[in-house]
């Protein structure tokens, strides 16, 4: 059914992981920064299903069950340790997490 | 051909809500553009003929995962102000552009299975959750292991981090 180039959907996934990218070094919000990661590895999981789906393989969807395992135990971990943040200083600014003590 | 054009639609929509995402200063809107985003993600994943993945996508990532970020989004912004900012929430403007979004993935899922339906009679490379699966459990059994102690190492830390610190709480 699927014609598209490999190149045109590497396009596609070197965009997003590009935003992603930007997104993780331009905002300050520790939330954001979170959401910046996601979308990260939702263009690594796009890059796997792409080149599966090519070279009609299985293995693309195996990584990528991998992936979303790997996503889902790092959101757990980050908004626990988010909530945590928030606990101990006020807001989720990441430039105020220098002056940890305690 | 029109499943290429679906799939360079679908991979737009995401590109437009990922930047929507990082652009938002509004954390509530930011996780609304990102939900449209995995869908048009599931809706490529779809289109390159992997269904189970698609599946995959909106159950796990699309529920699950959003579903925690909504929940500590809301332990967050436990203070005085709530009301406010609910009725700030509830105006219609922020909605408007992640429910166009959807709207196109929507249309574009009605066609498909309408006139395109990936089990049809047209030449369709299809990976099916079957070959997934004798995949997983022979030769990436390790995989398995590796995700499932990766799973536990997360329950145990996000339990231990997110419970009360009683000593610590004390002292400062």
């Amino acid at each position: 059914m699927m014609s598209v180039p490999m190149e045109h959907g590497m396009t596609l996934v070197a965009l997003l992981w590009a935003v992603g990218l930007i997104g993780l070094l331009a905002r300050r919000n520790t939330l954001f920064m979170l959401m910046s990661m996601e979308i990260m590895l939702n263009a690594a999981a796009l890059a796997f299903i792409l080149a599966g789906s090519h070279w009609q393989q299985a293995d693309g969807q195996v990584i990528y069950i991998v992936i979303i395992t790997v996503a889902a135990a790092e959101v757990g971990i980050g908004l626990a340790l988010l909530i945590r943040l928030r606990q101990h200083i006020q807001d989720l600014n990441i430039d105020n997490l220098d002056r940890l003590k305690g | 051909m029109i499943a290429e054009s679906l799939f360079y639609l679908s991979g737009a929509i995401a590109l437009i809500a990922s930047i929507m995402v990082i652009t938002n200063k509004n954390a509530v809107h930011a996780l609304l553009y990102l939900v449209v985003s995995l869908l048009a993600l599931a809706m490529c994943f779809y289109l390159l003929g992997a269904p189970f993945a698609a599946a995959l996508q909106i159950i796990v990532y699309a529920g699950a995962i959003m579903v925690l970020f909504v929940f500590a989004l809301m332990l967050f912004n436990i203070n005085s102000d709530d009301i406010k900012r609910e009725s700030k929430w509830l105006q219609w403007q922020g909605w408007v552009g992640p429910a166009l979004l959807v709207l196109v993935l929507l249309f574009e899922i009605t066609y498909l299975l309408q006139f395109h339906p990936v089990w049809s009679a047209e030449p369709v490379q299809l990976i099916d959750a079957r070959s997934v699966g004798t995949l997983l459990f022979g030769p990436y059994l390790l995989a398995v292991e590796i995700a499932s102690f990766l799973l536990l190492a997360g329950l145990v830390g996000g339990y231990h981090l997110a419970k009360k610190m009683p000593d610590k709480d004390k002292q400062t």
